[in-house]
């Protein structure tokens, strides 16, 4: 497939290591962790407490709030619910802070076009 | 609510087998159709793994839902609520959060630095070789798995549309189902099996939205009521509340926890949907397609709450457990129950059809993996052209279909959803550390890789081995003898931190340096699309 040699082609003609250090892709980086990762910390918890609660709480799942609709039921609707939520906040947190400035750097560094095979192609063109 | 104590008579099956068969030849042929119109572009390796990247995000998106939502969703989950009730409903949440993991920290990443496969982006900035073998085992034996479990619906499925668990017959049905499924992937590649599975997705979706909204309908839009006619049928209020399954010891609730951390876990690992991501041109396109999968993927497992509470009033976990099939016999017994003949026909024939699109992705991922990494850059140290490489997966599609087909013909009647959650744990224990540590962690080394893929993995397949899924129980799948020395049926409390801390400890623990040239590379690329694979154009 030549793979190797292709990513060692692109790798030369593209100086990544200074690109890593620019302010603008730190920048990058920081907000792309800074949502992400307190994100799914705190939807692995919020799961895992629910998780617990069904394990290890069941008198407190089993209580009745509305007919035959209990705790543990409307808890788990709103694992659903907060699933669709964080969902929609990414999307619209990623269209905001993240696609610009990622396009950004891309054209950045695309001044010279690569192919369909990530090849750098024209590199004289900026 | 009082309802007459419904008779589901599962002799009368039988007369609808006829019925059924031809409605499932009649998908048969409008897909092969599609499948020989998708295979005339299929020209490179881009497009015979991955469709020419030109699928859109919603079309993706809707695919990874019919991938997704394979027999263990519909036949499994429905089957494990109208039994066990409400610890049956803990494995929607699990596969539906699972998803944010893959949302939030992989697929766009993932699409920007990867090719084809998941080793494309764990290999990326580490040593080759070993990495992309231990990825391409890994890879492997997850399928192997997941393929396992898809058999063992379409054996249940079959012996009770047939209303006979005649071994010949059952043979024979998976026989032919596992000969149309090698030959959509032979012919239509990628984008064959991407349009069977978008195809199956809707009937799949559209099938349970007129059964929940029929069962709905029965019970006057009250979900409070149809609880109490399911509370009604079992007599017993427990099916509402958390426990029925997981809570009779000490042990059964660890094993409760150990499958919670296997589903969320897993989906973000699973070989099959990772390689869906590189059918769409873009990360911003991966992320489409994850918003969509999300969104039909939760729906659908809102339907299957009402599908498996509306099977526990209206057939009853008595008559389901009693039947040919089992537990995974409640959605067909509840279509039965609702329109007849006519609905259970249909109703199976997606649950086939579901049974055979997700058996191709597994194939196709299963081959392309063997042909792109084993073959290509072991083997062949990456001189191999594209031709050759698309003829070995070919070939390899050949091989992993007769695999399928013996598998299928041997496994027996557990609940799918279960041996689907077994697949997962061997997914986020032998995938996730390394996809996470390649991704986020600079400092993590080839050592920390392979230490990591294959600790994760054996420790997972070693405890299933010596699990009561395996002997020691009634329900094992050898029940004459007992050599489960480990108590829960789910390994992945175990085998899930395992993995991690083999990954930390292989690489603090490695006096290599990994290229940091390399690093800066794929953390640039993942986030910017820099240099990303471009969609084909025909």
């Amino acid at each position: 497939m030549g793979h190797d040699a292709q990513e060692t082609d692109a790798a030369a003609a593209v100086d990544f290591k200074e690109v890593q250090s620019t302010e603008q892709f730190k920048e990058l980086r920081k907000r792309h962790r800074s949502f992400v990762f307190p994100m799914s910390i705190a939807f692995l918890l919020w799961y895992f407490a629910y998780v617990l609660l069904a394990d290890y709480a069941v008198e407190f799942m089993s209580t009745k709030v509305w007919g035959n609709i209990n705790i543990g039921l409307i808890l788990g609707l709103l694992q659903f619910v907060s699933t669709f939520a964080i969902t929609g906040w990414y999307v619209s947190y990623s269209n905001r802070k993240l696609d610009p400035i990622a396009s950004e750097i891309r054209h950045g560094i695309e001044g010279h076009e690569f192919d369909k095979h990530g090849n750098p192609v024209g590199g004289a063109a900026k | 609510m009082t309802l007459m104590v419904p008779a589901v008579n599962v002799a009368a099956l039988k007369d609808t087998t006829l019925l059924n068969m031809a409605i499932f030849a009649l998908f048969v042929a409008v897909t092969m159709v599609i499948v020989f119109r998708a295979s005339r572009n299929n020209k490179t390796a881009a497009d015979y793994y991955a469709a020419g990247r030109s699928f859109t995000g919603s079309q993706n998106g809707t695919a990874i839902a019919g991938d997704y939502l394979s027999a263990a969703s519909f036949l499994g989950i429905t089957g494990a609520i109208a039994i066990n009730g409400y610890d049956g409903f803990m494995y929607s949440i699990g596969f539906l959060v699972a998803w944010l993991v893959a949302l939030l920290l992989v697929a766009e990443l993932l699409r920007n630095t990867g090719k084809f496969t998941m080793a494309d982006v764990l290999s990326f900035r580490l040593k080759q070789r070993p990495v992309r073998i231990a990825a391409a085992i890994s890879t492997l034996a997850v399928c192997f798995f997941y393929l396992l479990a898809q058999m063992a619906g379409a054996g249940s499925l079959i012996s009770l549309l047939l209303g006979i668990s005649d071994w010949g017959g059952q043979a024979l049905v998976i026989i032919v189902v596992g000969v149309l499924m090698i030959m959509y992937v032979l012919i239509g590649g990628m984008k064959g099996t991407t349009w069977v599975q978008i195809i199956k997705a809707m009937l799949l979706i559209a099938g349970a939205a007129v059964m929940t909204f029929w069962v709905l309908a029965i019970y006057g839009f009250n979900l409070s009521d149809l609880l109490g006619g399911a509370v009604e049928t079992a007599k017993n209020p427990a099916v509402l509340n958390p426990g029925l399954q997981y809570g009779k010891s000490d042990t059964s609730k660890l094993d409760f926890m150990s499958l919670g951390l296997a589903l969320v876990l897993g989906t973000a690992a699973l070989p099959h949907v990772l390689m869906r991501f590189y059918t769409v041109p873009t990360a911003k396109e991966a992320r489409k397609s994850v918003v969509w999968s999300i969104w039909l993927i939760g729906i659908f497992y809102l339907f299957t709450l009402v599908l498996g509470y509306g099977a526990a009033a209206l057939v009853g976990a008595d008559t389901i457990k009693s039947a040919p099939g089992g537990v995974n016999s409640a959605a067909p017994l509840l279509a039965f129950h609702l329109g007849g003949p006519l609905l259970l026909g249909f109703i199976s024939a997606v649950a086939f059809a579901t049974i055979l699109a997700v058996v191709a992705g597994l194939t196709i991922t299963a081959a392309a993996s063997f042909a792109h990494d084993i073959y290509a850059n072991v083997l062949a140290k990456g001189k191999a052209d594209a031709d050759t490489e698309v003829k070995v997966a070919r070939r390899t599609v050949v091989v992993i279909g007769l695999l399928a087909i013996a598998g299928g013909i041997f496994a027996n009647g557990q609940n799918v959803a279960f041996l689907v959650a077994l697949a997962f744990a061997v997914a986020a224990s032998a995938n996730l550390p390394t996809i996470l540590y390649s991704l986020f962690w600079r400092r993590f080394t080839t050592q920390g890789a392979v230490w990591s893929m294959y600790g994760g993995l054996s420790a997972a397949i070693i405890l299933i081995a010596l699990s009561p899924v395996v002997s020691g129980a009634k329900t094992s799948m050898i029940p004459g003898a007992n050599f489960a020395v480990f108590p829960l049926s789910n390994p992945g409390i175990v085998s899930i931190p395992l993995a991690f801390f083999l990954g930390w400890l292989g690489t603090v623990l490695d006096k290599r340096k990994e290229d940091a040239t390399k690093q800066a590379e794929m953390e640039v690329r993942s986030l910017t699309g820099v240099g990303a694979e471009k969609a084909t154009n025909h």
